[in-house]
C-alpha cells in the first residue's frame, strides 16, 4: 500500500530551446501513514514531483503506481487510484469560484456523485478540520474572507473529497507567522486524527521538521537526502548544497555541542531545546 | 500542456538576423513584401527566392519551424493553386470533364503560391528572429512620427506590451486552475455543448477574478511609480542603428533595384 515512483523523469516543453528537465530519474516509495515532507530550493522540481503523484503531469519517462495501480494506465482502475490522491495546489485560493463557501467545498464531493447527505456531511466535517466554523461561515461568499480563510476553504474542498493520500504545496506560503501555524496545526490533528497520508511541500525547514516522519530533500530535480528529520539533519554538507537550513534551534544545539555543552544536539522544538539547555548548564554550575 | 505555446513564435538566438534592430527588419519586411509585386519573370522569382533562402540561412531557424508555420496556411495555398489554374482563361493543355487547365493557369497558380510562401517565410522569419517587445518597441518609435497628427503611439504600444507580458501568464494560471479543477474531479472535456459550458465556470470565474486582480495590481503598481504618458519619456534601452541596420538596408535596396532592372529587361512570365 503505497505510492511508488520509478525512474520519473520529467521534461518542460521538451525539442524547444526552452527545454527544461525538471525532475530526473526519482525513485521513490512513500508508505500510507508516513507524514512526509519534500524540502528543496526554489527551481528544484518539487511541484512538478508531487504533481505526478496523482496523475496531473505524466512523466516522460517512467511509472507512478499508487497501491499497485500505473495511474496512466487506460483503465478504470488507473482513475479510481488517481481519486485516492487529493491535492491541494500552490496558492489553492485562487481555485475558488462558487457563491458560497458550502458549495465550492461542495464540488468536490458532488464530482464524485454522492448524495445530498453525503456530501452535507462530508463538507461539515471538512470545514470542521480547518477550523471553519459551519453555521456561521458555510452560507457565505468565499471572497468575503481573508487570504488566511480562503485557503482553509480551498484545502477543505480537497479534504472533502475524503482521499487516502492528501498533498499539500506550500501550504503556509504567503501567511503570517499565525496563520501558518494554524494550517500546521491543523494539518497534524487531521493526520493524527484519520491516519491519512501526508505530503507536505515546503521549502522552509523549520516549519517541517517537528511535523515529518520523513523528509525528502530535492536539489537540482533529483533526491539529495531521503530519511528521518535526524538522520537528513546529520548531513549538513548536503543541505548547504541544496540550499536548505538545519532549523535554527537544531543548528544551536549542535554549535553548544561543538562548544562543549554535554547536551542531545537531535532535539527539534523549543521547548526541547530549553529544557536540555537549562539542565546541562545546570549541571555544569553544580560541578 | 497549455502553457507549452506561450512563448508564441520567438526562437531566441544570436545570429546577425537576431541582432538587427527591430526597426530595420520590420521596415525591410515591408519593402520585401512589397517588392514581391514587383517580380513577373522567373529569374526575379529565383532572385527573390534565393534571398529568403539566404535570410534563413544566417538566421539559423530550424527549417522545420519554418515549415511549422507554414503548415496552417497550406489550404489556403492550395486552394489560391486550384482557383488560378483552373480560372484563368488561356490556351488549354488539359481537360477534365467541365474543368479545364491553362498554361497562364499554371503559371498564375504557381507564381501565387510561390509569392504567398515566401510571404509567410519572412514574416514569420521577423517573429522568430524579434522578441515581441522588442517588437513592439519598434513599433512605438515607427508609430512616433503619427503622434502629430494625434496617434497614441506610446499608448497603443504600452498596451501592446501589457497584453504580450500577460499572455503567458494568463495562461500559466488557467493550467494551474484547470489542474486544480480537475485534481477535485472537474470534467472539461465530455458532454454536450450545454454541458461543456457550464464545466468552464470553475475554470473562467477563478481566471477572471485573478486578471482583475492582476491589472488591479498593475495599475496600482504604475501609479505608485508615477508612471504616465509617452512624453518626454526616456527609456532604458533605446533603439540604435548600427552598422548592420545600415548594411541590411543597403541590401535591401540592392535587392529591389535589380528586381526593378529585371521588371525592364526580363520581361514577363
Ligand atoms: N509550466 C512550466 N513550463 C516550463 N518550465 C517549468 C514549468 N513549471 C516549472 N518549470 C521549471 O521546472 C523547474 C522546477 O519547477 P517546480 O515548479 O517543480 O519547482 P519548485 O521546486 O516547486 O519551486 P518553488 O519552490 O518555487 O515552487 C523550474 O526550473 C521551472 O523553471
Ligand atoms: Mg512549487
Amino acid at each position: 500500500m503505497s505510492i511508488s515512483l520509478k525512474n520519473v523523469t520529467y521534461t518542460y516543453m521538451p525539442k524547444t530551446p526552452f527545454e527544461k528537465t525538471a525532475i530526473d530519474t526519482i525513485n521513490l516509495e512513500i508508505q500510507r501513514g508516513e507524514f512526509v515532507a519534500i524540502i528543496g530550493h526554489t527551481g528544484s522540481g518539487k511541484s512538478t514531483l508531487v504533481q505526478h503523484l496523482n496523475g496531473i503531469l505524466k512523466p516522460t519517462q517512467g511509472t507512478v503506481t499508487v497501491d499497485g495501480v500505473d495511474l496512466h494506465d487506460k483503465k478504470a482502475a488507473a482513475k479510481a487510484a488517481r481519486s485516492k490522491v487529493g491535492m491541494v495546489f500552490q496558492y489553492p485560493e485562487h481555485q475558488l469560484f462558487e457563491e458560497t463557501i458550502y458549495a465550492d467545498i461542495a464540488f468536490g464531493p458532488k464530482n464524485l456523485g454522492l448524495t445530498e447527505d453525503e456530501i452535507d456531511q462530508r463538507v461539515k466535517r471538512a470545514m470542521n478540520f480547518v477550523g471553519l466554523d459551519f453555521d456561521q461561515y458555510a452560507q457565505r461568499s468565499p471572497f468575503q474572507l481573508s487570504g488566511g480563510q480562503m485557503r482553509r476553504v480551498a484545502i477543505a474542498g480537497v479534504i472533502a473529497l475524503e482521499p487516502e493520500y492528501l498533498i499539500l504545496d506550500e501550504p503556509s506560503a504567503g501567511l503570517d507567522p499565525r496563520g501558518r501555524d494554524e494550517i500546521f496545526q491543523e494539518i497534524v490533528q487531521l493526520y493524527q486524527s484519520s491516519g491519512i497520508t501526508v505530503i507536505l511541500v515546503s521549502h522552509n525547514m523549520e516549519d517541517v521538521a517537528k511535523m515529518a516522519t520523513r523528509l525528502i530533500v530535492m536539489n537540482g530535480g533529483k533526491v539529495s537526502l531521503d530519511g528521518s528529520p535526524l538522520e537528513v539533519f546529520r548531513e549538513p554538507e548536503k543541505l548547504k548544497t541544496a540550499g536548505v537550513d538545519v532549523p535554527p534551534v537544531t543548528a544551536l544545539l549542535r554549535l553548544l555541542k561543538l562548544r562543549g555543552l554535554p547536551i542531545d544536539d537531535s532535539l527539534l522544538t523549543i521547548d526541547e531545546a530549553v529544557a536540555t539547555i537549562t539542565t546541562a548548564l545546570g549541571e555544569r554550575k553544580e560541578c | 500542456m497549455l502553457t507549452d505555446i506561450t512563448l508564441g513564435q520567438y526562437f531566441p538566438g544570436k545570429s546577425l538576423i537576431h541582432q538587427l534592430d527591430p526597426r530595420a527588419k520590420i521596415i525591410c519586411v515591408f519593402l520585401f513584401i512589397a517588392s514581391i509585386f514587383i517580380g513577373e519573370s522567373y529569374a526575379s522569382y529565383a532572385l527573390m527566392a534565393g534571398f529568403v533562402a539566404l535570410v534563413l540561412a544566417l538566421s539559423s531557424i530550424p527549417p522545420a519551424m519554418i515549415a511549422k508555420s507554414l503548415k496552417p496556411l497550406w489550404i489556403i495555398i492550395l486552394l489560391t493553386v486550384g482557383i488560378h489554374v483552373f480560372t484563368t482563361p488561356g490556351r488549354v493543355v488539359y481537360e477534365f470533364g467541365f474543368l479545364s487547365v491553362t498554361e497562364e493557369g499554371l503559371r498564375q497558380g504557381f507564381l501565387m503560391s510561390t509569392r504567398l510562401v515566401l510571404l509567410i517565410v519572412v514574416s514569420s522569419l521577423l517573429t522568430y528572429t524579434t522578441s515581441p517587445i522588442a517588437l513592439t518597441d519598434a513599433i512605438e518609435r515607427l508609430l512616433k512620427p503619427f503622434e502629430k497628427v494625434g496617434l497614441p503611439a506610446h499608448e497603443l504600444a504600452m498596451m501592446m506590451t501589457i497584453a504580450l507580458r500577460f499572455i503567458p501568464t494568463l495562461l500559466e494560471e488557467t493550467d494551474r486552475i484547470m489542474k486544480a479543477q480537475m485534481a477535485r474531479g472537474a470534467d472539461f472535456a465530455s458532454g454536450n455543448i450545454l454541458r461543456r459550458a457550464q464545466s468552464m465556470i470553475p475554470l473562467l470565474v477563478p481566471l477572471f477574478i485573478s486578471a482583475f486582480r492582476r491589472a488591479d495590481e498593475l495599475a496600482i503598481a504604475m501609479e505608485a511609480r508615477c508612471y504616465r504618458g509617452g512624453e518626454n519619456r526616456t527609456r532604458m534601452k533605446e533603439l540604435q542603428h548600427t552598422g548592420r541596420d545600415w548594411a541590411a538596408y543597403g541590401f535591401m535596396l540592392v535587392f529591389i533595384l535589380i528586381l526593378v532592372y529585371l521588371k525592364f529587361t526580363a520581361g514577363k512570365l
